[in-house]
C-alpha cells in the first residue's frame, strides 16, 4: 500500500496530470478549428464540381433528370420488412420555373432504372437558376430535332456568340451609356446649383446655357447609343434554344438568357476539373445575380478589402497618438489609469452599439451637415448623408482604436529603458527620442496592434449593416470617374453578404454552397490581409533584435 | 546648437539657444572664472532624495579638468547617483530631487533656465550595459551630431570616423559601418557607445561601470581608451572594480551609504587612507 501510494503521489506532485490537461487543450482547439475549416470546405468547394445527371424512371412511369446530392434513411421507416430503414435520395432537378422548387426526394423503392445518358444537358441561365434537359436548337417558331452530334458544337457556337454579345450589351449599357448618365447628371447638379440661390445671376446665365448645350448632346448621345442596344437586343434575342425537360415537355430558352451549356455526363476528368478552376474563378471574379444567389461575390471581397484598408488608415495614426501621450507624455496618476480603464472597457462594448453610434454621428450629424455645406445642389437626396464606405470604416476605426492603443502601449513600454537613456543622454529631447528611437523600436508591437484590429474589422458585420452595407451595391467604390475613390457610396462586404444569402435570399436551399464558400472566402481574406501584416512585423522585428554574435 | 561653434572665438556669444531670454550659460572653460582653472565639475553640500528616501548626504567634491575621477563604493552607496546627476540624468526619475549646488565650469546646472539638451551634450554618458540603438554601425555614431544640425554627409562621414578612431573601434569596422550595431560583441558595443558620446564632441564623459559586463580582454582595451580620452576630455568613472579605479583614475572618491567619505589622489586613497572605513573597504574587509 506504501509503494502505491507513494506512486500516487509522485504522479500528482510531478504534474503529470497537468501537462496531459494542457496538452489536450491544445489539441481540442486545434481539432475544433480543423474540424470548421473541413466542414466549410467540403460544403462550399464541392459545389462547383460538374456533377454527373442522372435520368431515373419512377414507378410512376415518370422521369426524373437530376443531380443526386444527398441520400439518408428515411425517419420511422424501420419496419419488419426492411430493418435497414427505407432509403431515399435527394434529387437537384433544377428548372425551378417549372418545378416550383429545385429539389425532390425520390424513395429508393420508387426506382425502377436509373442511366447516366451523354446527352443530358445543363444550362446555366441567368435567371431562376440552372435547367436540366435534352437540348435543340431552333429559330423562332419551330423546333428542328435534337441536338445531338455536330449539332451540339451549334449550340455551343450559339451559346458562345450569345456571350458575345451580352458582353456587348453589357459595355454598352455599363461603361457608355452608365458614363453619359453620369455625366448628365453632373451637368444636372451643377445647374442646380446656378440656381440654388433661387435667381440666375447674369453672369452665371452663360454658364448655364453651355451646361444646358451639353445636356442635349449629351442626350443626343444616349438616343443613339439606346437605339444601338435596342438593336443588340433584338440580335440577341433572335434565336432561340429548346430544352425537352424530363416530363417530356419543350421549354423555349431565348439565347440572351443562356449563360452557359455543358453536358457532365460526357465529360473526361481533365475537362472537368478544367471546368472546376473557371467556375471557381468566375465566383471570386464576377458579380452576384438573382438576389446573390447565384453569380460571383467579387464585389463583396472588394469592399470587404477596401474598407479593411481605409479604417487602418483611419485607425492607426489616431492609436498610435493616443498611445503615445498616455505612455510618453501624460502623468501617471489616477485620471490617466482611469482612462486606461475606460479604454480596454470601450473594447468590450458591444459593436452594434458603435453601429448606433455611427449612425447617429457619423451619417446623420457629420453626414447630414457635409452635405448641407458641400452638397446642396443634390438635396433632398443625401450624399454623404446616408451610409457609406467612409462612414462604415471610421465607425469599425472607432471599435478598433481600444486595441491599437493597448498594443501601441506594451510596444512602447517594451522598449528598453537603456535606448532612451543612450538617446537623451547624448542631448536628444524627448520628442526627438521618441521619433527616431521609440517608435522604430515600438513599430512590431503597434503592428500586432494593426493585425489584431484588421482580423476583428474584417469579421464585423452587425455596426457595418447601419453605416453602408446594402445587399447588392449598383457601382464599385473605386472606379474611373473623378475622384476615383468615392467614399460616399455604399459597398458589399462578405460578412453581410453571408447573412444576406444564407438568410434573406428567396432559394435558401440552392445557396447554402454559397454561404459556405462566401464563409471560405472571408477566412481567406482574412487570413491573407494577417499573413502579410505579420510578415511586416517580423521583417522589422529581425531588424531589430538581430542578436549579438 | 551646431557643433561647430566650439570652434568660435572667446569673444563670440557663448552657447545660448534662445538669445533673447537672457539666462545663465553654459560657460567654456576659458571663460571659467571664480574657481581655480582645472577644476571642471564642482559639486557642493549635494542632497539627493529618490521620493522620500535620500540617496546622497552633502556631497562635496571638485572634478579637474584632463584628468580622470573614479567613485568606488559597495551597491547602493550613492556613487552611480551622484554621477547621473553631472548630467541630469535622474530627471527622468519620478519624484527626484536635488538640493545642493552642481556646477559645471562655474555655473549652476540645476539653475532652471538651463538648457538640459545642452548639458547633456557638454557631458556624453556611456552606460553599464552597452546600449546602441537598432540601427547601423554609422547610424548610431551619427545620431548625435544630426539631432544636433550636422547634415553635411562629408563633415558626418569624418566625424563618424574620428569618433571610432577616437573610441579604438575604427579598424574593427571601418569595412561594416552601414552593419546592424546589434552584431558586434559586447566590448565592440561599448566601445561604439564611447565613439557615440565622443561623436557630439562633451567636454565631460561620465562612465557608470563601463566595463562590468565585459570580459578581462575588452576591459583591458577600454581601460586603454580611458587613458588617452582624458587628453582630450574630463572623464568622471564610476566603478566595483577597485584595480580598475586604481590603474586608470587620477582622482578617487569613495562612497558609504550616501556619503563621500573620502576624495583625494588615487595614489593616496590606495596607500595612505584617511578614514578608517575607505581602508576596510578596499583591503576587502567588508563591502
Amino acid at each position: 500500500m506504501g509503494e502505491r501510494s507513494t506512486l500516487m503521489k509522485d504522479f500528482w506532485r510531478g504534474g503529470e496530470l497537468f501537462v496531459w490537461m494542457t496538452a489536450s487543450g491544445v489539441a481540442l482547439s486545434l481539432l475544433m478549428v480543423a474540424g470548421m475549416l473541413g466542414l466549410i470546405m467540403i460544403n462550399g468547394l464541392g459545389q462547383f464540381w460538374p456533377g454527373a445527371l442522372q435520368e431515373t424512371t419512377l414507378r410512376t412511369q415518370e422521369t426524373v433528370i437530376g443531380q443526386v446530392v444527398g441520400e439518408e434513411v428515411i425517419p420511422n421507416s424501420v419496419t419488419p420488412d426492411s430493418p435497414a430503414g427505407q432509403r431515399r435520395f435527394r434529387y437537384r432537378v433544377g428548372n425551378r420555373d417549372v418545378f416550383g422548387s429545385e429539389y425532390r426526394w425520390i424513395d429508393a423503392s420508387d426506382m425502377v432504372s436509373s442511366a447516366r445518358p451523354e446527352d443530358l444537358t445543363v444550362v446555366e441561365r441567368r435567371e431562376w437558376g440552372p435547367a436540366f434537359g435534352r437540348i435543340m436548337v431552333g429559330v423562332e417558331g419551330a423546333a428542328t430535332g435534337s441536338a445531338s452530334g455536330s449539332s451540339w458544337t451549334t449550340v455551343k457556337t450559339l451559346v458562345e456568340r450569345a456571350n458575345q454579345l451580352r458582353r456587348r450589351i453589357e459595355h454598352l449599357e455599363r461603361e457608355e451609356i452608365g458614363s453619359i448618365n453620369y455625366r448628365i447628371e453632373k451637368a444636372r447638379l451643377a445647374r442646380h446649383a446656378l440656381t440654388l440661390s433661387g435667381r440666375l445671376a447674369p453672369a452665371d446665365a452663360e454658364k448655364d446655357q453651355r451646361l444646358l448645350d451639353q445636356m442635349t448632346a449629351l442626350e443626343r448621345d444616349y438616343l443613339a447609343k439606346t437605339e444601338a442596344l435596342e438593336r443588340l437586343h433584338k440580335e440577341a434575342g433572335q434565336e432561340v434554344l429548346f430544352l425537352t425537360l424530363s416530363t417530356g415537355r419543350s421549354v423555349r430558352l431565348s439565347l440572351d438568357q443562356v449563360l452557359a451549356v455543358s453536358r457532365p455526363n460526357g465529360m473526361h476528368w481533365v475537362e472537368k476539373l478544367l471546368a472546376y478552376v473557371q467556375n471557381l474563378w468566375l465566383f471570386v471574379s464576377s458579380e452576384p445575380r438573382e438576389a446573390n444567389t447565384e453569380g460571383g461575390i467579387f464585389p463583396a471581397i472588394f469592399g470587404t478589402v477596401l474598407m479593411v484598408f481605409l479604417m487602418t488608415l483611419a485607425v492607426m495614426p489616431f492609436g498610435v497618438m493616443a498611445a503615445v501621450y498616455l505612455r510618453e507624455y501624460a502623468t501617471q496618476g489616477p485620471l490617466v489609469r482611469l482612462v486606461r480603464i475606460a479604454v480596454n472597457n470601450l473594447a468590450g462594448v458591444p459593436s452594434i452599439v458603435f453601429g448606433v453610434f455611427g449612425l447617429a454621428f457619423f451619417v446623420y450629424a457629420l453626414g447630414g451637415t457635409i452635405d448641407q455645406w458641400l452638397f446642396p445642389e443634390a438635396l433632398p437626396n443625401p450624399t454623404f448623408g446616408t451610409g457609406g464606405i467612409l462612414w462604415a470604416s471610421l465607425t469599425l476605426a472607432l471599435l478598433t482604436v481600444p486595441v491599437v492603443i493597448v498594443a501601441t502601449e506594451e510596444g512602447l513600454s517594451a522598449v528598453p529603458r537603456d535606448f532612451r537613456e543612450g538617446s537623451l543622454g547624448l542631448g536628444a529631447t524627448k520628442f526627438e527620442t521618441l521619433r527616431h528611437v521609440i517608435l522604430p523600436c515600438a513599430l512590431p508591437g503597434i503592428l500586432t496592434g494593426l493585425i489584431l484590429a484588421m482580423a476583428r474589422a474584417a469579421g464585423e458585420v452587425a455596426p457595418l449593416m447601419l453605416t453602408g452595407v446594402v445587399k447588392l451595391a449598383p457601382a464599385l467604390p473605386l472606379d474611373e470617374y473623378l475622384p476615383f475613390l468615392h467614399l460616399d457610396r455604399k459597398f458589399m462586404h462578405l460578412g453581410f453578404h453571408i447573412y444576406d444569402v444564407g438568410f434573406q435570399s428567396p432559394n435558401v436551399e440552392a445557396a447554402k454552397p454559397m454561404v459556405y464558400m462566401t464563409t471560405l472566402i472571408l477566412i481567406l481574406v482574412v487570413v491573407l490581409l494577417n499573413w502579410a501584416a505579420v510578415r511586416l512585423r517580423n521583417r522589422l522585428r529581425r531588424r531589430f533584435t538581430a542578436s549579438a554574435v | 546648437m551646431d557643433i561647430q561653434t566650439r570652434s568660435l572665438s572667446p569673444t563670440a556669444p557663448a552657447l545660448s539657444l534662445r538669445p533673447t531670454v537672457p539666462q545663465p550659460r553654459l560657460a567654456r572653460p576659458h571663460e571659467a572664472h571664480g574657481t581655480s582653472v582645472d577644476a571642471k565639475v564642482l559639486v557642493r553640500n549635494l542632497d539627493f532624495y529618490y521620493g522620500q528616501r535620500q540617496a546622497l548626504f552633502r556631497v562635496s567634491l571638485t572634478v579637474r579638468t584632463h584628468s580622470v575621477t573614479s567613485f568606488i563604493g559597495p551597491s547602493g552607496c550613492g556613487k552611480s547617483t551622484l554621477l547621473r546627476c553631472l548630467n541630469r540624468m535622474n530627471d527622468l526619475v519620478e519624484g527626484a530631487r536635488a538640493v545642493g549646488r552642481v556646477e559645471l565650469d562655474g555655473v549652476d546646472i540645476y539653475d532652471p533656465a538651463i538648457d538640459v539638451t545642452d548639458l547633456r551634450k557638454r557631458v556624453g554618458m556611456v552606460f553599464q550595459k552597452s546600449n546602441p540603438f537598432p540601427k547601423s554601425i554609422y547610424d548610431n555614431v551619427a545620431y548625435g551630431p544630426r539631432l544636433h544640425g550636422t547634415k553635411d554627409k562629408r563633415s558626418l562621414d569624418e566625424l563618424v570616423q574620428h569618433s571610432l578612431q577616437g573610441a579604438g573601434l575604427w579598424d574593427e569596422v571601418k569595412d561594416r559601418l552601414m552593419q546592424s550595431a546589434l552584431g558586434l560583441s559586447g566590448g565592440q558595443q561599448q566601445r561604439l557607445c564611447i565613439a557615440r558620446a565622443l561623436a557630439v564632441q562633451p567636454d565631460v564623459i561620465l562612465m557608470d561601470e563601463p566595463c562590468s559586463a565585459l570580459d578581462p580582454i575588452a576591459t583591458g582595451k577600454i581601460e586603454e581608451l580611458i587613458y588617452t580620452l582624458k587628453d582630450t576630455y574630463t572623464v568622471v568613472i564610476v566603478t566595483h572594480n577597485m584595480q580598475q579605479a586604481a590603474r586608470v583614475s587620477d582622482q578617487c572618491g569613495f562612497f558609504l551609504m550616501g556619503e563621500l567619505v573620502e576624495f583625494g589622489d588615487t595614489k593616496t586613497i590606495f596607500t595612505t587612507p584617511h578614514d578608517k572605513r575607505t581602508e576596510d573597504y578596499i583591503t576587502g574587509r567588508f563591502g
